[in-house]
């Protein structure tokens, strides 16, 4: 299993907690995913009220391990900001980085996520960044301190799967040892499968199941997709060719036609 | 039977009114601020149980299909506006439309003739949409306030302080106040405002979908909006946010243009109480009877939970028997039989909320 800042993951399915049903139907989906890691995102206004955020509780009833997002922040000082107060809410120094470039394609704002990156490295985070599939904002973030990548393969929650693969492989061949995460744009198992056979590391995903119409058997089926395709990238897969091929020898047999 | 309600929120006058109908003798205890600090003072008021089910449990469905006619009967003649709901979704985002039609049921799909035929404001607008017919709205604030005034009418006081120790029952809807108080209850923060425009005309909710900002817009009359809602996981009732007032105003811009041009003449938030399936829950403890977690569906679920409340005050025979009740997972204890939440959930026996 690969390691996140040192530390063993037991699943390769890390799961958003974000507009489910209810928190009801997310444990459920937690649960039967496999997953031992959530992300939660983290509003500003969300740490305010009375009871200190009745629904983070319910986030660490769940008992795995947390991975605060900046989600939804336009802005390296908002970013920032909220990784802070993350920390404190969950105490943990991982966050999730996102620093989003267009509030309508939700593409990162890479020269922000680098920055941001550097900051928060440089206060102790262990930054996980949403990144693009470019490889030199990859350098970049790795040059930042980063020591996980969450490479796109979509848009956010555009359920289109991967795009463009020859990146995604390019990605993983320049980046051998550094865990590789695809975060945003998987839609159903067989998108997962198919990241996961190009030998990516885990998968991340939220709206794939919370809008599914069965969140938790769906959080099932990508859990066993992502280990599928993680099996497959080990195993040795054919390579697709033009003329079909008998699977039993026709050596000596006679040829009438 | 003296009955105390602590509460005079949607919750606290339905089971008011269904207890009166029985006999009973009711008095209301308040919040000092009144209808300010209810949640369903700034709820939408729609009684649509078939889009509520896109991501509601089908309880929801079963125990809401009911509340039109239950308003209808508590309320002054054309106070319930049964005149269907009407669901849309910016071209782009159509993909929207058909996921919340496989989510739901007890709709059509229609095109841009009938869409134009039903809402001559939304005319050229929009290519397709899922009408739902047999859903219905009220105005909230007015369904309140007129409840309210009936059951004065009818002898039951409202005050701020009450004796308690006069009464035989205590039938608790002090709604977001819970928090802390019971278990497992939360606050879900809803932030809207109202609009106020001469220049589009509605005559029934129409809710808008968007991938990130789902927005629903119901008519009050008289050129008046209400435009809803936020889902915030916070019990935090502050003042709206600057992302929130945009999101929303960018929401309704987008469902008709001459919005931009409407007076923002309120803004509110209230604080949805919840439970973890997000449904509620009637606790029966000694001589209190609680009724809370009714989330964003106050108006329409509120009927079904004051008859039953009014039938456990009525009738013991009702928590004696509880409904069929699937034994929890790992084991076959029964529910001790004086929490007998009756609005439960075969998939999350577990999260059945009982009091402190």
């Amino acid at each position: 299993m690969p390691q996140f800042y040192g530390t063993e993951i037991r699943s390769r399915l890390l799961l958003g907690t974000a507009r489910y049903p209810s928190p009801a139907v997310l444990a459920e989906a937690v649960r039967r995913s496999g997953t031992d890691i959530v992300t939660v995102s983290l509003r500003r206004e969300t740490a305010g009220g009375r009871q200190g955020g009745a629904f983070f509780e319910l986030i660490r009833e769940l008992g795995v391990r947390v991975l605060p997002n900046t989600a939804g922040c336009h802005s390296v000082s908002e970013a920032v900001l909220t990784a802070k107060m993350a920390r404190e809410v969950f105490a943990t120094d991982w966050i999730k980085l996102e620093v989003i470039g267009h509030h309508d394609t939700l593409q990162p704002d890479v020269f922000g996520l680098v920055e941001a990156a550097r900051i928060l490295t440089g206060e102790g985070f262990e930054v996980f960044p949403y990144t693009t599939d470019d490889l030199v904002v990859a350098e970049r973030l790795l040059e930042a301190g980063c020591k996980v990548l969450m490479p796109w393969c979509a848009p956010i929650g555009s359920a289109m799967g991967p795009q463009n693969p020859v990146a995604l492989r390019a990605m993983r061949a320049a980046f051998p040892d550094v865990p590789l995460i695809v975060d945003a744009g998987i839609g159903r198992p067989s998108h997962a499968a198919t990241v996961m056979e190009l030998g990516y590391d885990a998968v991340l995903l939220n709206t794939a199941v919370a809008g599914a119409a069965d969140p938790a058997a769906m959080a099932e089926a990508f859990a066993n997709a992502i280990e599928a395709g993680h099996l497959a990238s080990g195993a040795g897969m054919l390579e697709p060719r033009d003329m079909a091929v008998p699977s039993t020898p026709v050596i000596g047999k006679a040829v009438f036609s | 039977m003296r009955v105390l309600i602590r509460g005079a929120g949607v919750a606290g006058l339905t089971a008011a009114r269904a207890l009166v109908a029985r006999g009973a003798e009711v008095d209301v205890s308040e919040h000092a601020s009144g209808f300010a600090g209810a949640a369903s003072w700034y709820a939408g008021g729609m009684l649509a149980p078939w889009c509520e089910r896109e991501s509601a449990e089908e309880a929801v469905l079963i125990r809401g299909t009911g509340a039109a006619d239950w308003w209808e009967a508590a309320l002054p003649a054309g106070s319930v506006h049964r005149n269907g709901t009407l669901v849309v979704a910016p071209p782009r985002d159509s993909a929207e439309l058909r996921r919340f039609a496989s989510r739901t049921s007890g709709f059509r799909w229609i095109g841009a003739e009938e869409i134009e035929a039903l809402e001559p404001a939304l005319a050229g607008r929009f290519r397709e949409a899922l009408f739902f017919p047999e859903e219905a709205h009220l105005d909230p604030r007015l369904a309140l306030s007129t409840l309210r005034q009936g059951l004065e009418a009818q002898g039951v006081v409202f005050s701020g302080v009450m004796d308690e120790g006069r009464f035989d029952l205590t039938v608790d809807c002090t709604g977001a106040a819970g928090i802390g108080e019971i278990k497992g209850l939360r606050g879900v923060r809803g932030e809207m405002l109202y609009l106020h425009t001469g220049e589009v005309t509605l005559s029934r909710p129409v809710r808008l979908l968007h991938p990130r900002i789902p927005l629903y817009i119901v008519p009050r009359g008289g050129g008046l909006f209400m435009c809803g809602a936020t889902m915030i996981e916070s019990d935090d009732a502050g003042p709206i946010t600057a992302r929130s007032l945009m999101e929303l105003l960018n929401a309704a811009y987008a469902l008709h243009p001459s919005f931009a041009e409407a007076r923002l003449v309120e803004t509110g938030t209230g604080v949805r109480p919840a439970f973890a399936d997000n449904l509620p829950r009637v606790i029966r403890r000694e001589n209190t009877i609680a009724v809370n977690g009714l989330y964003r569906h106050g108006f329409l679920l509120s009927p079904a939970l004051a008859e039953e409340v009014a039938a456990l005050a009525f009738d013991d025979r009702l928590y004696e028997s509880p409904l069929p009740n699937p034994s929890p997972p790992g084991g076959g204890a029964k529910q001790p039989l004086r929490s007998s939440a009756t609005f439960r959930l075969a998939s999350d026996e577990k999260a059945h909320g009982e009091a402190k």
